[in-house]
């Protein structure tokens, strides 16, 4: 078994969180379940998934929950409300706010201006994943990974 | 314009931090079988690939001498973050090809997914690297368009 500093271990268990925050955005995660995967304390999380990744535990998720609503606008025919829903808002208001917030224009807009395309999935979830200067934190509710 | 003459991706970089524990991950549970695996003294060149491929991938240990140290120790943080690009395999049965990665205890990343060109899924190697695996449906490229835009019809 390869020996890591202590920065690398830190940066392994922190992808491992994050990867976890990938797999399961739809779901109200919270900040201590991600903090024991990533073998920290719930206060210790926020600050050092930051300093790993350059920006807070729920704006990540925040991201990562816009990311698959645009996929779904963009590929299904799914009402909005549903689409909000399906990656994990509470509301219609919230996320509608945090949508436009991040992309720049409404759900309804950018489901307007953009076709399905076909390549494979997790390219255009990388690539079409809001840049992390896009837009200011809104809050959610609903989520639990809020340690900003 | 120019082809160039080229005719074949020959090699492809993967960085490990460890050679020992990526031949381990890679023939163990991906099934790539070894060719090369020679000592040159300033560095041991070990290559893998896909049974039955020709196309090699080099496990290259992170902190060779075209790196100097500080440019090393940025590379395996990429490593370990998980920044660094990724491996898109392809499998005759990725359900059970899921299956056995999971049960071994492997890295899921996410869980096998339908999609019109076929179904795929992610890990990740011991060091923080994505690997995707897709096993392709037969749908032709006109059918994978169609497939998207049924799913918005």
């Amino acid at each position: 078994m390869v020996e890591l500093t202590s920065r690398e271990d830190t940066h392994r268990r922190m992808l491992r969180a994050r990867d976890e925050m990938d797999r399961r955005y739809a779901e109200p995660l919270d900040v201590p379940t991600l903090a024991r995967i990533a073998h920290l304390s719930a206060s210790q999380f926020g600050r050092v998934f930051k300093e790993v990744y350059g920006e807070t535990p729920h704006r990540y998720l925040q991201r990562r929950r816009v990311e698959r609503a645009m996929t779904l606008l963009r590929q299904t025919d799914r009402p909005v409300t549903d689409v909000a829903w399906d990656v994990g808002f509470a509301s219609l208001g919230t996320f509608s706010r945090t949508f436009s917030n991040v992309v720049g224009c409404s759900p309804t807009e950018f489901r307007a201006r953009h076709l399905p395309v076909a390549v494979p999935s997790c390219f255009i979830a990388t690539w079409t994943r809001p840049r992390q200067s896009g837009g200011t934190v809104v809050s959610e509710k609903r989520d639990g990974a809020d340690a900003d | 314009m120019t082809s160039n003459h080229i005719t074949s991706l020959h090699i492809r970089s993967v960085p490990v931090l460890d050679q020992d524990e990526a031949l381990d991950f890679y023939t163990t549970h991906l099934g790539f079988e070894i060719r090369d695996d020679i000592d040159l003294g300033f560095m041991r060149w070990l290559t893998i690939g896909v049974p039955g491929q020709d196309s090699s991938l080099l496990l290259e240990l992170v902190g060779g001498p075209q790196h100097d140290e500080a440019t090393a120790a940025q590379v395996r943080e990429l490593v370990t973050k998980g920044a660094l690009g990724g491996l898109f395999l392809v499998s005759s049965d990725v359900h059970a090809t899921y299956a056995a990665l999971r049960d071994a205890g492997v890295e899921i990343t996410q869980e096998p997914v339908t999609q019109p060109y076929g179904t795929d899924f992610g890990i990740r190697d011991p060091f923080g690297n994505l690997i995707r695996i897709n096993q392709f449906n037969d749908a032709t490229p006109a059918e994978v368009e169609a497939g998207y835009d049924a799913a918005r019809a």
